[in-house]
């Protein structure tokens, strides 16, 4: 079996048969870590011994009639979600060295589902980036092109996938963090609709945003580990109590009648042309395959980035008040107390900084109306752009990204240019929605572009099943 | 809207418990300021009587039954904490 090209349903599908093993599976994907990741560098901490264990319980366990949704299935792990006994960085020095006493919600799903969990994938300080430049260990590398980045903030997972160095993985999107390192990559993502997945055990950026999401080759694959990770949990408050639908016999392929909303405010002046077309090639694609398209308007987009850089750092400065050094991470002495916590949050890098002072003073007295409050207002008509859209159609398709993978450091002097890398996924995240980006062709310098699918709540389902039709259709 | 001072980079990193250096205080006066004057664009909005959303999908009043339940051992909640004496986390002195 030829691992770089396999798929994890392909995987899945050999293991049954017994013509592979995951412990050969799994050494498959560390040798191909030992191989291209000091190029590529998406793993912070590969835990290659404890994968293998856990490779060779998986296939005792298959040994012995077992046949969970993930057994022996290589997956890898984005850096701020925390896997029990296992280095946990969040991409800042911060939490360099802290240790998880426990399972996130996400791994705890994982390991019942028989997964086998390869490391942690690099990412963004915080899952604040579109590039893992912000990472306060290193830049990952696109896999198409080693001079550029990966997309952020998930961009390690991403690779990951995208470098056959694991046949799934876990991202987190907050603004766009899984979607636009699918598009930059060349795979599959998903941004499940709020609240569909728990974030117990996750890192905490922008509490009213943040979302696990899965990354794949395939789009079956991206769904198979999405359809472990949904449902709902009691630990995370604003956990769905719905039922979790039958996510992977929804790929049916066939989409006679679905009606595709292509919205004007997303082909704007300025995006690259190259992915215009894709994307447009892409749409009349769908409408070849039975899809019925309709010209939509989501009025407020423009407004979509101020309201998402006045509320996501504003949680943001909330949220990250708890990282003084006194419970974990690194400590380092002061006169007093709170001097000693202000040497502390030194070792926060630049990005973070910046977010912990913007959402600071938006939130800060005689500010808070003037920012934050009017923020919460806007977000109310971006979301109702959403509802209204979807009163007209099932699916929103746009460009994922305005640009392919850009070179490292393009934009590092510039942060309000990198937050313009996130202009047509963070819209997604102020609203009820859910999101994908399926692959779409490459520009002329053979770097991938990523077409994005938006849902309606909970409507993951008709996301997922137009993309694999699309997906199907090109094979 | 008001324009930002290098006074407010000062109180807002101290509010923040941040120590910045004098060239990080100018760096992010320059950079917030380009990030709050883009904000200004929500001032062409009207948005009078119009409800804030702070979550996308709002959920009220989320409760559980009032068990105790198993927690974290002590032990392992002390694990990551650079400094713990007798059972808990130990501070510098607060004054």
């Amino acid at each position: 079996m030829d691992f770089s090209t396999t798929t994890l349903t392909d995987l899945r599908d050999g293991m049954r048969a017994g013509s592979v093993s995951s412990v050969q599976a799994t050494q498959a994907m560390l040798d191909q870590i030992a191989a291209v990741d000091g190029d590529i560098k998406s793993y912070i901490t590969v835990s290659g011994e404890i994968a293998l264990q856990q490779a060779a319980v998986a296939d005792q366990r298959r040994a012995d009639g077992d046949d969970t949704p993930l057994l022996g299935v290589p997956i890898a792990v984005k850096d701020i979600i925390a896997v029990d006994g296992v280095q946990m960085t969040a991409g800042s020095k911060i939490l360099e060295g802290f240790v998880p006493p426990y399972d996130a919600f996400v791994v705890q799903k994982l390991k019942e589902a028989g997964a086998v969990i390869i490391g942690k994938t690099n990412t963004d300080e915080f899952a604040m980036g579109s590039s893992t430049e912000n990472s306060a260990y290193f830049t990952t590398r696109n896999p198409h092109d080693l001079s550029r980045v990966p997309g952020g903030s998930s961009g390690g997972s991403a690779a990951a996938v995208a470098g056959g160095m694991a046949f799934g993985s876990l991202g987190s999107d907050t603004g766009g963090s899984v979607r636009q390192p699918a598009s930059f990559c060349g795979v599959v993502g998903l941004r499940p609709t709020y609240g569909r997945v728990s974030r117990w055990g996750v890192t905490a950026f922008a509490s009213s945003l943040d979302q696990v999401g899965t990354f794949g080759r395939t789009v079956a694959d991206t769904t198979a580990v999405f359809q472990t990770i949904a449902g709902y949990d009691r630990r995370d408050s604003t956990s769905l109590n719905r039922p979790v639908p039958n996510y992977e016999a929804a790929l049916t392929g066939n989409i006679k009648g679905l009606r595709v909303g292509v919205p004007a405010e997303y082909f704007v002046e300025g995006m690259d042309e190259e992915v215009e077309t894709a994307v447009r090639t892409a749409i009349a694609h769908l409408e070849k395959l039975g899809a019925e398209r309709v010209e939509i308007s989501l009025p407020h987009t423009r407004y979509a980035l101020p309201v998402y850089y006045l509320i996501a750092p504003a949680e943001a400065s909330a949220n990250l008040a708890r990282y003084d050094g006194i419970r974990y991470g690194p400590r380092r002495k002061g006169e007093n107390m709170i001097d000693a916590v202000k040497k502390t949050r030194a070792l926060f890098g630049d990005e973070v900084k910046r977010r912990i002072m913007l959402g600071t003073y938006a939130l800060s007295a005689g500010y808070y109306d003037a920012y934050y409050g009017r923020a919460l207002k806007a977000r109310t008509l971006i979301k109702n752009d959403f509802l209204t859209a979807f009163e007209q159609v099932d699916v929103i398709a746009t460009p994922t990204a305005p640009t392919t993978a850009f070179k490292i450091g393009a934009k590092t002097d510039d942060p309000l240019g990198m937050y313009l890398a996130d202009v047509f996924t963070l819209s997604l995240n102020l609203s009820a929605s859910c999101g994908l980006s399926v692959p779409c062709g490459t520009d002329s310098d053979g770097l991938p572009i990523g077409l994005q699918l938006i849902g309606n709540t909970l409507q993951e389902a008709t996301i997922l099943n137009a993309a694999y039709a699309y997906e199907q259709s090109l094979l | 809207m008001t324009l930002l001072t290098m006074q407010d980079v000062e109180k807002i990193a101290d509010l923040a418990r941040l120590e910045l250096s004098e060239a990080e205080k100018e760096m992010y006066l320059g950079q917030l300021t380009a990030v709050l004057e883009y904000a200004d664009r929500l001032n062409e909005l009207d948005l009078d009587g119009v409800p804030p959303t702070a979550h996308a999908i709002s959920q009220q009043n989320v409760m559980r039954d009032d068990v105790i339940e198993p927690s974290l051992p002590t032990a392992a909640a002390l694990q990551n904490s650079a400094w713990h004496t007798d059972d808990q986390f130990a501070i510098q002195t607060v004054l």
